[in-house]
């Protein structure tokens, strides 16, 4: 009964192959053609995709702190039903995930819910300050094993400090993940700067105040020989400061959000609060150049994100609104729109940039392994050919300011697995209390 | 949907020359005489009649122009509506005789508005008012001094005048709005 | 007219319409009795988050001429200093029943909102929102000018041809904004003069010609010169100098009146600050319009009002 045996039947590799696929004891046993059903419950997989589950390298779950917003338990359920296995949990939490009692509660409350595996982020700086180097090695030895750390939602501006980060890490393999926003280019910022601006009248983000701070990162990075991650790329300009990097053999890698990789600064002329994101939402040139960057390797992964708020704070006039929209049910159906469908890049490659890679940035075991023999059952069975009217009842987790709603996209998740336990089934999430029982019992078998 | 002509171009110059005889007659002369046309077409008949008024009496009368959009009651009931321009005979109408003017004289409500719109600019001795339709169906205690023609009709009917100087002839007609 | 919330969208048709009803409200406002009863019964608010004496008064005067209640909701001493939404005082006003909004935000894009939530039937003009647009001040300003050069004949009329250039701060203005838009629907050329620190830095779909010196726009013999409000503060942020370079290089003094074409008409939104954007001289030069502006404001916003509350309402 709680064997959590699955078959799914005839389902369709990233490479267009066909296989069945055993899931048994948490990992995928069995992989090969008509394969035995053998007491394991059956799932017809035709015309299905089976993909690795997606880890997602920049969650916002809100809590602690800002649970009318979003618990891990919610986040965790917006993650299973848009098919991720595995979410990193961003730092600007309240209180700050800045010291190992933080980041291990969260680690607690994701393992408790089950819905996913929460990998919390450390913040680079304490309080988020800009300041002083929190307590990073005492995250990283604590129980979450932290190894990305970020100030997300602030610019680490300061550049002895991130100097001084960036060489810190490199002790437990760690990584800084840079929001890249020069603050003084983008005090009281509203939108991307340009043509959209000037008419609207609001104030500009220039995207110079991204490559500016990106461009500076990538020499102190190459100076000090350490990593750098760079969170939401949303400029041309960044694509092509992180491509000299990489030319010149510096250790970047860089995301791009599904939003940035579809959406433009005309639908800011709404004035719709939904719209209202940081770093703002671009021109198309910079969209088409995210996606170029994306599918030649420049930009590494896709990440969402995904960032909740309550109601109130988009109802209202456009500069009083909160930046962030939320991503995690919607990624990967618009990341289908927007670079699978064009063939900018293959089901393949899908799982290289929305799991592979990003387990490996973020130094994430048990995740990103793909659809192989042996290894852990994280999978997502994915329909590429249904198509739906994007709405809130798609939203699993609180937040609904979602800027897809009513429009049309393609695919549709249909199950997640997360450690061998089904998240989603039917394209419905599971119950809490069956998630969070698979999840103890898988806790318990592993520790057996 | 046919209309049905009632009033052909010698009716009407038949219609505006009594009128003014009326006028001349009721006001004892052409003296201290305002003509206040309502737009569109009663300015058009105003100018008319002031003419027909001028070659009876041998002396030059006013004629002017009176909007009364701004002082209607059914302003939300009707697609926006733009107000045409009022002229008043530099002389003023304080203690002339103001004779209102219009084509079609109906519920009344035009007219309440062309009182309230009088008031707002002088006091006029006395007011007087001259259709060249009257098709009945008052709403309010409203009565013509002078009257063209009266025309009982229908609700559901309508009334259109055709006049020269805009529509290229002189013609009354009647037709069903309801099909 | 649902709406007034730029001029942006504003069809030539629907200005010239506007501006001739305004000629109407002119007329009336010469006679003893100023007062139309034509919104008797209608509730007008003035929605002001933002303190701008001028303009709601010029409201609430085109209001009242035409007897509607008016009710003045100012942010300061209401609920919206205690944290109120936007949302809330628009279901407020909903609640109390008011037909149209006259809202001053300091958000660009604030009217725009109030008009597409759904938080509230009535009518909303805009009365200035941020760095965005300002409609009924571009409308008084072409109201002006088409008086000035058309006289009594400007019903009907446009601007075409005429060639009127703005000075100063457009970075934030929005009344260069509204009338950039306006005027070229009207068929003017617009050439706009200010430091390169205060034009938005992407013009690219703006119908106008941008320049930087201000003797060679004189030289050019604009028909029209309409100054723009400097604020002070503006030097905290390094857009210039100091004042005294600002006016020197782009302030209209007396040097420069003198050399401007005798027909020229000179014009301030006001609040002016004399001595640093307009010398005392220039403002007061029977070229200067500024006082006219001021009254033309009452008769387009009388128009503006009129048009937003007469038709049938239901239509969106």
């Amino acid at each position: 009964m709680t064997t959590h045996t699955y078959v799914l039947r005839r389902a369709t590799l990233a490479d267009g192959s066909t296989a069945d696929i055993r899931i048994a004891n948490g990992i995928i046993a069995e992989l090969g053609g008509s394969l035995s059903a053998n007491g394991a419950s059956v799932i017809d997989a035709d015309g299905l995709l089976a993909l690795p589950g997606l880890v997602d390298l920049h969650t916002h779950l809100r809590e602690p702190g800002y649970e009318q917003s979003e618990t891990v338990l919610t986040g965790t359920q917006a993650a299973a039903a848009g098919g991720f296995s595995a979410v990193f949990a961003m730092a600007n939490t309240s209180p700050v995930a800045d010291t190992a009692g933080v980041v291990e509660q969260e680690l607690a409350l994701g393992q408790e819910a089950g819905y996913a595996t929460v990998q919390p982020i450390g913040a680079v700086t304490v309080g988020l300050a800009g300041e002083q180097l929190a307590e990073l090695g005492a995250m990283a030895t604590s129980r979450a094993r932290v190894r990305v750390f970020s100030d997300d939602g602030s610019c680490v501006s300061d550049p002895l400090l991130m100097r001084r980060a960036l060489e810190y890490v490199k002790s437990f393999d760690g990584v800084i993940a840079q929001h890249a926003q020069d603050p003084r280019l983008t005090v009281g910022a509203q939108m991307n700067e340009g043509a959209v601006s000037s008419e609207l009248g609001l104030q500009g983000w220039p995207a110079v105040a991204e490559e500016s701070i990106i461009a500076r990162d990538v020499l102190l990075a190459e100076h000090v020989g350490s990593r750098l991650h760079v969170c939401h790329v949303s400029t041309a300009g960044s694509v092509d400061v992180i491509r000299w990097a990489k030319a010149r053999g510096i250790a970047v890698t860089a995301e791009v959000t599904p939003h940035h990789l579809m959406l433009t600064e005309e639908l800011v002329r709404s004035y719709d609060a939904r719209y209202k994101v940081n770093p703002p939402l671009r021109r198309q040139e910079d969209v088409l150049a995210l996606r170029e960057a994306l599918a030649d390797g420049t930009i590494d992964i896709v990440a969402t994100d995904h960032a909740p708020h309550p109601t109130e704070h988009k109802d209202c006039e456009w500069d009083a609104a909160a930046n962030g929209m939320v991503g995690l049910e919607s990624a990967l159906s618009v990341v289908q729109a927007s670079v699978i469908d064009n063939g900018l890049l293959t089901w393949t490659d899908l799982a290289r940039v929305f799991s592979a890679t990003p387990a490996r940035i973020g130094r994430l075991s048990g995740h990103g392994q793909g659809i192989v023999q042996g290894a852990p059952a994280q999978v997502l069975l994915y329909d590429p050919s249904a198509a739906r009217v994007f709405g809130t009842e798609q939203l699993a987790g609180k937040g609904m300011n979602s800027p897809y709603l009513d429009l049309t996209l393609p695919g549709r998740v249909v199950a997640t697995f997360h450690d061998g336990y089904a998240t989603v089934l039917d394209g419905t999430l599971r119950p809490a209390d069956e998630v969070a029982q698979a999840a103890l019992s898988r806790r318990a078998g592993s520790h057996v | 949907m046919s209309a049905r002509v009632v009033l052909q171009q010698a009716d009407i110059a038949r219609a505006l020359t009594r009128i003014s005889h009326e006028i001349l007659e009721s006001n004892r002369g052409a003296d201290d005489l305002v003509l206040l046309g309502i737009p569109t077409r009663g300015v058009i008949l105003a100018d008319r009649i002031a003419a027909l008024i001028s070659g009876i009496a041998g002396t030059a009368i006013e004629a002017g122009s009176l909007d009364v959009t701004m002082y209607r009651d059914d302003l939300a009931k009707h697609p926006t509506r733009t107000p045409a321009p009022t002229h008043i005979p530099a002389s003023g109408i304080d203690g002339k005789t103001v004779v209102l003017i219009d084509d079609v004289l109906y519920s009344g409500r035009t007219i309440r508005a062309a009182l309230d719109a009088i008031g707002d600019i002088g006091r006029p001795r006395a007011v007087r008012l001259a259709t060249l339709v009257d098709r009945g169906h008052r709403e309010l205690p409203i009565r013509p001094d002078f009257v063209g023609k009266n025309l009982p009709s229908a609700q559901t009917e309508r009334i259109n005048v055709h006049l020269v100087e805009l529509d290229g002839a002189d013609l009354v007609s009647i037709d069903e709005v309801r099909a | 007219m649902r709406h007034l919330l730029s001029t942006r969208d504003l069809s030539r048709d629907a200005a010239i319409e506007l501006l001739d009803v305004a000629e109407d409200m002119a007329d009336t406002q010469l006679r003893e009795v100023k007062k139309l009863p034509t919104l008797r019964g209608k509730t007008v608010v003035n929605l002001f988050f933002e303190d701008s004496t001028r303009t709601r008064i010029s409201f609430e005067a085109a209001a009242k001429r035409l007897s509607a209640d008016v009710i003045n909701f100012s942010a300061k001493g209401s609920s919206v200093s205690k944290g109120e939404s936007l949302k809330d005082t628009a279901q407020t006003l909903q609640a109390m029943g008011a037909d149209a909004v006259v809202i001053r935000h300091p958000a660009s894009g604030a009217p725009q909102t109030l008009a597409t939530s759904g938080w509230i039937d009535a009518g909303i003009l805009n009365a200035g929102d941020g760095t965005h647009e300002h409609p009924t001040q571009a409308l008084l300003d072409a109201y002006t000018i088409r008086k000035r050069v058309h006289g009594s004949a400007s019903r009907g009329k446009d601007l075409d041809g005429l060639r009127v250039t703005l000075v100063g701060d457009v970075l934030h203005s929005r009344v260069a904004r509204s009338n950039v838009w306006l005027l070229t629907t009207l068929g003017a050329t617009v050439s706009l003069v200010s430091p390169p620190t205060l034009v938005p830095v992407n013009t690219t779909g703006w119908p106008v010609a941008i320049g930087y010196d201000l003797d060679e726009a004189i030289e050019g013999k604009p028909d029209v010169i309409m100054m723009l409000r400097i604020q002070a503060e503006r030097m905290r942020d390094a857009f210039f100098p100091n004042s005294r370079e600002y006016s020197k290089r782009w302030g209209l003094d007396d040097g420069r009146l003198g050399k401007l074409q005798a027909t020229t008409i000179v014009m301030h939104p006001g609040p002016m600050n004399r001595g640093l954007e307009i010398s005392a001289a220039a403002a007061d030069s029977p070229q200067s319009t500024v006082r006219e502006q001021v009254t033309n404001g009452v008769s387009v916003r009388m128009a503006a009002l009129y048009l937003l509350l007469s038709g049938d309402r239901e239509d969106a």
